[in-house]
């Protein structure tokens, strides 16, 4: 059954970018059994386990310098100011921001764009107007414009997917128009793995005076992300789907477009001065981080970023790569089984559907054998009712998964075709 | 070994594979209702013919997994011919088979061979699947039009 032998022996990827087997050993969670059986974690689109470092650094804060920021003149807050402004630095080097002031911190990669459709939506588009996005979506990347739309009444248009799964850009060329005011794409779709031109889709809004936002959840794990390479205008991701904390989201947007954008919530953090009559706001980044911030996930979110810089995106993209292959071959040596998302350019993530199993049931089966793997619509019912399913079983990986993982996940799957036999 | 076999009792993946009163023609249904389940995307529109507080006839369409599918198979299979008192008082067996802890309340004889799905309680996230059909039907038979959901 391993049917891609090569890869598992002649020329072992497990050591060959990096020790799988030692990273493994920084992730906890990985190391523990499930109904009694070692656990093989395959959710990582969803959420990725923590390292141990990770862990240490939101305790740590706890412990040692609890206090609020940017407000104490006592030296707990000192402290805490100078970890969290220190990791907005860190994450301005991570995707290549020209300065410190694009990175503003929010709560999810949901509330990122939600940001953008409510302050900018408000200020930028208008009646007539048109927004384009794709078939491929996730729901935060839809709802947020479609309520915008509602309000301002401005138009949604959606790029169509061809059967890979990927985006059909000639379409993309006819729907910009002068009356394109915004593209809302993802880097990275969550339900097929496809990776998307953005550049391409970048320079072609741009020479339509167009600016465009990316949604990156999928990508900031997976591969180097360079925004002024790039040219986007926004850039959103989230912490938790990158081995850091929950509860904390980015949006990276150019300093020009964010100076001109009204506030996205008041209170306090976010302005200068305060009368009855009027409030001055506070300067980028901090006029769109009202409220005490996740501190602690932000501190913990750091150490995600070292870890990763540690064993290096190239690598991860690489290694996760031939995992891709090795695992797609072998779910098609089972012949009952269909991908969905075969898109050329494509992440470690697998979502498939096995005849005659309903991925729900497969879900399962698969939990019961300790694989842990999503069945659902994965949050893009959109994407889902274009492939005609109402679900599937969907398999991602992350650096910390082995091909062992895979061999698991083929062998819980025959194990379900069994007990539907 | 694992719970699954008891789960996946063979009369359960036969009312899977061949679900009964499936998408069959029905003419003179007067209750119908429309249910689904966000969460896994399941949904079932059950129609039913109610002559004379006497369930006549029923029949569904939709996609679902295999519980949520075999769960309302059997249902329709059982119900028919019953009177709409009888078929509440299934319905709240069932349900107190399905979710409570102890179901020493549940009269096993009105189930028959319902009481297969109580192999469902040992996956707890399963047992939507096995009440969804029966939460339609009690729409349908209280001729709430509109959808319901088992979120």
């Amino acid at each position: 059954m391993n049917s891609n032998l090569a890869l598992k022996t002649n020329d072992n990827i497990e050591t060959k970018y990096f020790d799988v087997q030692q990273v493994r050993k920084d992730f906890p969670a990985l190391d523990q059994r499930v109904y009694d059986i070692p656990l093989v974690y395959l959710d990582n689109a969803a959420t990725t386990q923590k390292p141990q470092c990770v862990i240490d650094l939101i305790s740590h804060f706890y412990a040692h310098s609890n206090s609020n920021v940017h407000r104490g003149v006592h030296k707990l807050s000192e402290r805490a100011t100078n970890s969290y402004e220190g990791v907005r630095t860190k994450l301005k080097t991570f995707i290549n921001a020209k300065q410190d002031n694009e990175i503003i911190f929010v709560r999810s990669a949901t509330e990122a764009i939600n940001l953008v459709a409510s302050s900018y939506g408000k200020k930028y588009i208008k009646e007539g107007d048109e927004i384009i996005i794709s078939q491929m979506e996730h729901h935060a990347n839809i709802v947020p414009w479609q309520i915008l739309c509602r309000q301002s009444g401005a138009i949604l248009k959606v790029i169509p997917i061809n059967h890979a799964g990927e985006l059909k850009i000639e379409e993309f060329d006819k729907l910009l128009s002068p009356k394109t005011k915004l593209v809302a794409i993802t880097h990275i779709s969550n339900a097929l793995g496809t990776i998307n031109p953005i550049k391409e889709i970048i320079e072609k809004s741009h020479a339509n005076n167009t600016p465009v936002l990316i949604d990156g959840a999928q990508a900031s794990p997976h591969t180097q992300i360079d925004v002024q390479q790039l040219d986007c205008d926004f850039y959103t991701f989230s912490s938790h789907k990158m081995y850091g904390p929950s509860g904390v989201g980015i949006l990276y947007g150019k300093e020009a477009i964010l100076e001109d954008m009204p506030p996205y919530q008041g209170g306090g953090d976010m302005i200068l001065q305060v009368t009855f009559e009027e409030t001055q706001y506070n300067k980028l980044p901090y006029k769109f981080e009202a409220g005490t911030p996740n501190i602690e996930g932000v501190i913990g979110l750091g150490g995600a970023i070292d870890y990763l810089n540690k064993i290096g995106l190239e690598n991860i993209k690489n290694y996760e790569h031939d995992l891709l292959t090795y695992a797609t071959d072998a779910l098609l040596d089972q012949k009952d089984i269909k991908i969905i998302g075969t898109a050329k350019n494509k992440t470690a993530v697998i979502s498939f559907q096995v005849e005659g199993i309903h991925p729900h049931d497969m879900g399962t089966i698969l939990d019961k054998q300790g694989v842990a793997i999503r069945a659902g619509h994965h949050c893009a019912m959109p994407t889902m009712r274009f492939f005609q399913v109402p679900a599937t079983t969907r398999a991602s990986f992350s650096f910390y998964n082995t091909l062992d993982d895979a061999d698991r996940l083929i062998d819980a799957i025959i194990h379900a075709k069994e007990i539907f036999k | 070994m694992d719970g699954l076999r008891e789960l996946y009792e063979e009369i359960i993946l036969d009312h899977n594979r061949n679900p009964r009163n499936f998408n069959k023609k029905q003419d003179d249904t007067n209750h119908s209702a429309h249910g689904h389940n966000p969460l896994c995307g399941d949904e079932f529109t059950l129609h039913l013919t109610i002559e004379d507080n006497t369930i006549t006839d029923i029949g569904f369409e939709g996609t679902g997994c295999a519980i949520s599918t075999a769960s309302t198979s059997m249902m329709t299979e059982i119900l028919i011919g019953k009177s709409t008192q009888e078929a509440n008082v299934i319905f709240q067996n069932i349900h107190q088979l399905l979710t409570d802890e102890d179901d020493l309340e549940v009269d096993q004889s009105v189930l028959g061979k319902l009481t297969i799905l109580s192999g469902v309680k040992e996956f707890p996230m399963r047992v939507k699947c096995a009440t969804l059909g029966w939460h339609i039907m009690q729409a349908a038979m209280n001729n709430k039009q509109s959808t319901i959901s088992t979120e």
